[in-house]
Formats: C-alpha cells, sequence, structure tokens
C-alpha cells in the first residue's frame, strides 16, 4: 500500500505546489511509482508546475462524478515513467469535492503507487482539509516569516484533529519544508531564522530549500526543479528532503552555512 | 524571585472603571431535531402540552448536526419554535452561511451532559436524547480539578476548563489560547492569550517559562501586551491580582 502525503501550508503562495513537483520528482527518481494530485479545485497550478496542462483530459472532479475511469484522469509523465499527475478541475470550485468520493480515489491511488502527493490548496476549508483527510504523513511547507509560521501552526492544528489519522487516535507524523531560505537576510534579522521557526512550530525538519531563481526559472519551463536543474541548490535541498520521507537520516545542512559558490559571491555583497 | 514590577494599567484603564470580561458556563437544553421538522413539531408540541413551560426560563441551542435543511428551512424552524414559546438561544451545527442576520448565533465546543430529566411521559419517548442535566455538586466534585495537556496548543486552538487548573507541557502559540476556571501553568512559550480564573477566582495565577503573550486575563482583569511592563518579554514570568491590578514577577 502506498504512502499519502499531504502538502501544505494554510497560507498561500509558500511553495506548496513547487514542493509537490520538486518532491514528487525527487522521489520518482528513486523508480518509486509516484502519483502527485492537486486538490486545488478551481484554481489549478500543479498541471502547470509539471508542464502537463496541455494534456488535461479529464480530471480529479470528472472521476468522483463518474464521467470518467480513474486511469483516464491519470496523466503519466514524459520524462519520468513513474511520475504520475491527477489534475484538479479548473472550471469548478472546492464544492465538487465529496468526502466520499477523495475517499474512494485516495483508496485507490494507494494500491498502485508508492507515493500518493496531495498538493493542498492554501486556506482551512473544505479543498485543504479534504487533501489532508488521507494523509498518512504531512508536510508543511513555511517561509520564514512571521504570517506564514502562524498559519502553518494553525494547520499542524489541524493536521492534529480534523485527520482520519487524529480521529484514530494515532499521531499524524509531520515534517516542517522551510521554503524561501535566504540565510544572509535571516542573519540581517529580515527573517525568521531557522532555529525560531522551530522553537514556535515544534516538528522536526525535513530540508532547507534555498531562495533561489532557479526555482521560478524550473516553474516557467514547466519541469520540477528536481528535474529542469538536478543540481541546482533548491534542487538537492529537495532531493536530500525526499530522501528523508523516505525514512533515510541524513544531516540537516542550513544553506549559507555551507558557504556555496553563491552563497559566497551574496555573502561578500552584503558585508 | 529577582524583580518585582507592578504593572500598572493604562492611564484609561485605572481612570474608568475597569471592564471584566469573563467566562461562564450554563445549562442550556439542547433540541436537536429531525426530519420531516413537520412531524417532529408535532411531537415537540405533544411535550409541551403534557407539561406547560418545560422550556420556559431556560437557555435552548439548537442542534442541527447531520441535519439536512437549508437556510430558509432553518429560518421558518426557529420561527416555528417561537410561535411555541421557546426561544432559540443558539445553534450549534450549522454552516455559518446558513445564519443570516436576525437567525441566532453558532454556538461550538458544547460539551454533552448526562441526560436531563424529562417530564412524566407514557408514550414512548419520542423526544431528542440530549437533553443535559444540571450538574449537581457532587458531580462536580467528581471531575478533574486539574488537566495536563502534553502537547503544544496550537494557533486557533482553543483550550476551556472551567473546572480548574491547566497545565500545559509546550508553548501556547500565537493566536491560540486558554482560558481556565483556576491558574494556568506552561512549562514552554506563552505567545498566544490566557484567561485564569474565568469563573471569578480572583486567586488564580499564571506561570510561564517565556512570556510572549497576546492578552492575560485573571477573574476577568485582563491586559493587552503593549500594556505589559517591557522587562518582562522572553522571561520566565508568574502574575497574578491584587486588588484590580494584575501584577507580575519574574521567576529565577
Amino acid at each position: 500500500m502506498g504512502k499519502v502525503i499531504v502538502v501544505t501550508s494554510g497560507k498561500g503562495g509558500v511553495g506548496k505546489t513547487t514542493s509537490t513537483a520538486a518532491l514528487g520528482a525527487a522521489l520518482a527518481q528513486r523508480n518509486e511509482k509516484v502519483v502527485v494530485v492537486d486538490f486545488d479545485v478551481g484554481l489549478r497550478n500543479l498541471d502547470l508546475v509539471m508542464g502537463a496542462e496541455r494534456r488535461v483530459v479529464y480530471d480529479m472532479v470528472n472521476v468522483i462524478q463518474g464521467d470518467a475511469k480513474l486511469p483516464q484522469a491519470l496523466i503519466r509523465d514524459k520524462r519520468l515513467e513513474t511520475l504520475f499527475l491527477l489534475p484538479a478541475s479548473q472550471t469548478r470550485d472546492k464544492d465538487a469535492l465529496t468526502p466520499e468520493g477523495v475517499e474512494w480515489i485516495v483508496g485507490e491511488l494507494k494500491k498502485y503507487f508508492d507515493w500518493i502527493i496531495c498538493d493542498s490548496p492554501a486556506g482551512i476549508e473544505r479543498g485543504a482539509t479534504l487533501a489532508m483527510r488521507h494523509a498518512d504523513m504531512a508536510v508543511v511547507v513555511t517561509n520564514p516569516e512571521v504570517s506564514s509560521v502562524r498559519d502553518s501552526d494553525r494547520i499542524i492544528g489541524l493536521l492534529d484533529a480534523k485527520t482520519l489519522k487524529a480521529e484514530r487516535g494515532e499521531r499524524m507524523e509531520k515534517h516542517l519544508l522551510l521554503t524561501r531560505y535566504d540565510a544572509n537576510r535571516a542573519e540581517r534579522g529580515d527573517m525568521l531564522k531557522v532555529d525560531d521557526v522551530l522553537d514556535i512550530l515544534s516538528i522536526p525538519l525535513i530540508g532547507i530549500i534555498p531562495e533561489s531563481t532557479d526555482v521560478l526559472k524550473a516553474s516557467n519551463v514547466g519541469a520540477p526543479v528536481t528535474l529542469a536543474d538536478a543540481r541546482s541548490a533548491p534542487a538537492l535541498a529537495y532531493f536530500d528532503a525526499a530522501r528523508r520521507l523516505a525514512g533515510e537520516t541524513l544531516p540537516i545542512t542550513i544553506p549559507g552555512d555551507k558557504r556555496s559558490l553563491l552563497g559566497k559571491i551574496f555573502g561578500r555583497k552584503a558585508a | 524571585m529577582v524583580n518585582t514590577f507592578f504593572i500598572k494599567m493604562t492611564k484609561v484603564l485605572t481612570d474608568a472603571p475597569t471592564i471584566r470580561i469573563k467566562g461562564r458556563s450554563f445549562l442550556a437544553v439542547v433540541l436537536s431535531p429531525d426530519l420531516p421538522l413537520d412531524e417532529w413539531l408535532v411531537r415537540l408540541d405533544d411535550l409541551a402540552a403534557r407539561s406547560a413551560g418545560f422550556f420556559l426560563g431556560r437557555p435552548v441551542v439548537l442542534d442541527v448536526t447531520d441535519l439536512a435543511i437549508d437556510k430558509l428551512q432553518l429560518a421558518e424552524l426557529v420561527a416555528g419554535l417561537g410561535q411555541r414559546n421557546v426561544r432559540i438561544m443558539g445553534i450549534e451545527g450549522a454552516r455559518p452561511s446558513m445564519l443570516g442576520p436576525g437567525m441566532p448565533p453558532l454556538l461550538k465546543g458544547g460539551r454533552p451532559v448526562s441526560e436531563m430529566e424529562q417530564p412524566p411521559t407514557e408514550a414512548a419517548p419520542t423526544e431528542p436524547k440530549q437533553h443535559p442535566k444540571k450538574a449537581t455538586a457532587q458531580e462536580a466534585g467528581s471531575q478533574p480539578q486539574s488537566i495536563v495537556i502534553n502537547e503544544p496548543i496550537r494557533s486557533g486552538q482553543s483550550v476551556i476548563f472551567p473546572e480548574g487548573d491547566v497545565t500545559v507541557v509546550g508553548s501556547v502559540a500565537s493566536g491560540a489560547e486558554i482560558i481556565a476556571g483556576g491558574s494556568v501553568h506552561i512549562y514552554g512559550a506563552l505567545r498566544g492569550r490566557v484567561m485564569a480564573g474565568s469563573v471569578g477566582n480572583s486567586g488564580a495565577r499564571i506561570f510561564c517559562r517565556k512570556m510572549e503573550a497576546e492578552l492575560l486575563a485573571i477573574d476577568g482583569i485582563y491586559q493587552m501586551a503593549e500594556d505589559m511592563a517591557p522587562a518582562l518579554r522572553g522571561q520566565a514570568v508568574q502574575l497574578w491580582l491584587e486588588g484590580d491590578m494584575i501584577m507580575a514577577e519574574t521567576l529565577s
């Protein structure tokens, strides 16, 4: 049976979709069968980031309403054999998702895939609660700034209350993915530091993704950053995060501490 | 204990009479209608005929959880109950969109109490089951007087424990709140709001390892973050009430 991961944050624009695509592609490169599922009905984006927007015929709502079979809605990635996308509907809203429909779809996907990565919409309403409902573990995407941290805290509370796992009295495994981290700005105090965020959220850290133009570049060409430029700093950080998701123990490096070439250049500039 | 800070209320608060905000719990009768509503109302009339004034002077809450009705039907139901002199003070389990202006407010976080005694019935009991019963002093005595929470309190969560003390082994996040009848102990950072002694206990205290609270209150006397002495920020602190003033000192 596959593992269901929800990528969630509460706040919008922090990098949920980017992270879903990057982690999905990173796991698929380990030759594991991965499906990334877009729960953002009405405001879908994952198809764009995956570069599959012109191949969407059926979507999750079609499957829930019985207009299409699940395999018809799944889109196989052109670059990775083991990576699939289940797109959301753009013409509907979140009310088109029913709890029973989502439960059935997740149940079916678990039979065929090793990883089901659910890209949650922002907010704490229906779409977000349905995306997290069947998760085995959660990746909480947070930017190092106060509003994102507080929203993440709220989401962690919901993960511990409104998911099936929580209702069965089990513990939801939660991991913090800190995105758009800029070591120099954190040093100057413009951004929260890693320790500050960990202190507030008190869940284990799965990775720190440095702020980088590579991420935007990858999105614009329609490729997960772990496929577009596998040797870029954010891609390496996502690869490590994926390995930690898969259960490996790796030391976490805070970008900037290691003084990468990029860090050196910027570090001098700032000094 | 190193320093004692006497936290002055702001000028406004000392000159004008302070505003007391307290928590208080009331027992309400909860009516849980079932469909079809007209049949249910007939059964309600039947009950009212047997014991006139059953609902008189009691706070009544309407529980519509799992009841498939829309906004209009809900309004009609409330009006129908009004005609029977049953005044609804709150609605539980409704979507906010179902409650327009003029409707009773949405209630949340109700806890069930053991069944309430009903007026004598000969016929099969067709009444809703969720009648709470007045908790007797004895029952209250057997309840735990303190709770310990081993997890951080997250933003948006509230812990309401009018029966006594609350201890949190962890932090209380910004946007979280604790309302306790007794004292509140936080073994972590307090970033949210805490109301201790909420049911009229002026001896209640607040303790925390790291003071970064948004709002504090003891026995209804409250204080906002900006009125607190800056030297207390980030410190381990205890707070208590002397008269109408919240006092604080750091713990060493």
